[in-house]
């Protein structure tokens, strides 16, 4: 112990050199909460995706390119990556609204509504999705609403928007919230000072603040809908190449003994879910880079 | 009026903005929340109580119950083991490591079930072993149980690994100086002063595990009364236009939804922090 505490201290470089620096070890367990965290983090979580590469490994490129390029398959991924597209973008337009209001105005039920917000963090996916179908169904109580101007929502593709909608909505709002709420009211007071309308106030010193953050969110929500199956599937309609979603695909080839083609979507699919984890990262450092918090 | 007025917006368009916020949140949080409990209700409160006692809706409960107590279990005890080797200790690839435990979040839950049917399923890597040994993990409560883990693995070292870092080490430094070993200082200094954000990440864990649907659904095989989860009984009833039975099941799943976001709200409130709910 006691040359722990007495080490001299070392340049960042050879401190980076070794593997365990003891230096940073004064308190005992190192060894066996670490080799735990390995083994679980391991056996949990590496193994098993480690797996999934594997498996798709197994499989000859043509094999892979055959199966990603079958026109059920494209169509599947298209609709996900579309439709989780569109969602985001609504999201950011949904999200803004909603958190001006939060943030810049005190109105009755405002801290119910803030409250709200985390509902599609916490109702599990299965019951947002019977929720929300039996709510846009054309018997429903918004379906029936729709139903007069020939617009279906229920079983059709916008049925699977409006379900990404749902799940996606907190991620904008929460990743903005906290930015616009410690944002400096000093710089819009300047501005609207030295002659600024409203609308040039927000378009040049609060929308530049946020920007980073708005990206974040809409990155998040996008991750989650592209990957998102419970609130989906029961107000989709599911019909191939029309509605059906690239999880579903997944689960579908899975049903039908057909492991590589399920591995092979869910490989793409995973690899795209890594990459959009590394843009969310850099976002999120940007984003706190420019505004000094974390979104 | 207040000072703020010189940089706000007429009150016309504040009056918009609110009215529009409170429509997007009506339409696609409210409402869907609502229709559950109707939907529940629809037939009177006799129905609805049937519809919780019939014999396969409580075996979906049994086992919800167990695998969310296994999972939430392991998760914890896991989660505070990762977060004292991540904070206490500093070590090259740190950020790496919590980049990481992150990960299962940005799987699809599809895929979370997918990859332990290909380690253990009949086709799978380690199946032929599993079926000459007789033990059975895929279609079965304990892959259920591993599916859960996996969706369910970040949210208590989420939680624990931030506070933790912002804590320090010198509490605990004090303690070993003063002769009490690792597992004292465990329990007497860290415990206490994480205990508020442990139990938040285990109401997160707690709902999430409850209600996932798409990771347990590839594991499951959809046994009713043996290996149908709380989601999945909901799913079938759905599909068997049962629909009054299957919203009653899954108002079970509301409930538990609005009761962890008032005790997330609560424990906010004492930890003093503004937290992301996912």
């Amino acid at each position: 112990m006691s040359e722990t505490v007495l080490d001299p201290p070392m340049n960042a470089g050879a401190a980076a050199l070794l593997p365990a620096r003891r230096a940073g070890h004064v308190l005992p367990g190192f060894g066996l909460t670490m080799g735990l965290t390995l083994l679980w983090l391991g056996l949990v979580v590496l193994i098993p995706l480690a797996g999934l590469f594997l498996k798709t490994a197994e499989l000859s490129p043509a094999r892979i390119l055959g199966i990603l390029t079958a026109t059920r398959t494209l169509n599947a991924l298209k609709i996900s990556f579309g439709l989780s597209l569109a969602a985001a973008a609504l999201n950011l337009v949904f999200g803004a609204v909603i958190v001006w209001a939060l943030t810049r105005y005190d109105f009755p039920g405002r801290r119910v509504l803030d409250a709200l917000i985390d509902i599609p963090f916490a109702l599990p996916t299965a019951v947002a999705g019977i929720a929300l179908t039996t709510l846009y169904a054309e018997n429903g109580w918004i379906g029936a609403l729709l139903a007069p101007f020939g617009i279906k929502v229920a079983f059709t593709p916008l049925g699977i928007l409006v379900a990404l909608i749902f799940i996606g909505l907190p991620f904008v709002v929460r990743t903005v919230q906290p930015v616009l709420e410690d944002l400096d009211r000093d710089l819009e007071e300047a501005a609207a000072t030295l002659g600024a309308g409203r609308w040039t106030t927000i378009r040049r010193i609060v929308l530049p603040a946020v920007f980073p953050a708005f990206l974040t969110g809409f990155a998040l929500a996008f991750a989650r809908a592209v990957g998102e199956y419970g609130s989906v599937i029961f107000i989709a309609g599911n019909l191939p190449n029309v509605s059906e979603i690239a999880p579903l695909l997944i689960v579908i080839r899975l049903e039908e003994f057909r492991y590589a083609d399920a591995t092979a979507i869910a490989a793409t699919m995973l690899v795209a879910a890594f990459l959009l984890l590394f843009v969310i990262n850099a976002l999120q450092r940007w984003s706190q880079a420019r505004t000094g918090r974390l979104s | 009026m207040k000072p703020e007025s010189v940089h706000a917006e007429p009150a016309p368009v504040r009056r918009a903005v609110i009215a529009a916020a409170a429509l997007v949140v009506g339409l696609f949080i409210v409402l869907p929340l609502v229709n559950v409990f109707a939907q529940a209700l629809s037939k009177g409160w006799a129905a609805y109580a049937s519809a919780l006692v019939e014999p396969d809706a409580l075996a979906a409960i049994e086992l919800t119950l167990l695998v969310t107590a296994l999972s939430v279990g392991l998760n914890a005890a896991m989660g505070l083991v990762m977060a004292w080797a991540i904070t206490k200790f500093s070590f090259p690839g740190k950020s790496f490591l919590i980049t990481l435990i992150d990960l299962p979040f940005s799987v699809s839950p599809v895929i979370a079930g997918l990859v332990f049917v290909l380690l253990f399923g009949a086709q799978g890597f380690f199946g032929g072993w599993l079926i000459d040994n007789g033990w059975k993990i895929i279609f079965a409560w304990p892959g259920i149980t591993l599916a859960t883990v996996f969706v369910t693995f970040p949210f208590v070292a989420r939680e624990l690994i931030p506070l933790m870092q912002e804590q320090g080490t010198a509490e605990e430094e004090a303690a070993v100086t003063l002769g009490a070993d690792g597992w004292r200082v465990f329990t007497r200094v860290t415990l206490p002063n994480i205990r508020w954000a442990l139990l938040y990440g285990v109401l997160l864990c707690n709902a999430r595990a409850m209600g996932e649907f798409g990771a347990v659904s590839v594991v499951s095989g959809h046994v009713r009364g043996e290996t149908n989860t709380i989601p999945l009984q909901v799913e079938i009833l759905y599909n068997e236009y049962q629909f009054q039975a299957s919203f009653a099941v899954a108002s079970l799943l509301a409930l538990l939804a609005i009761v962890t976001l008032l005790a997330k709200a609560a424990l906010e409130a004492r930890i003093g922090a503004r937290h992301r709910g996912h």
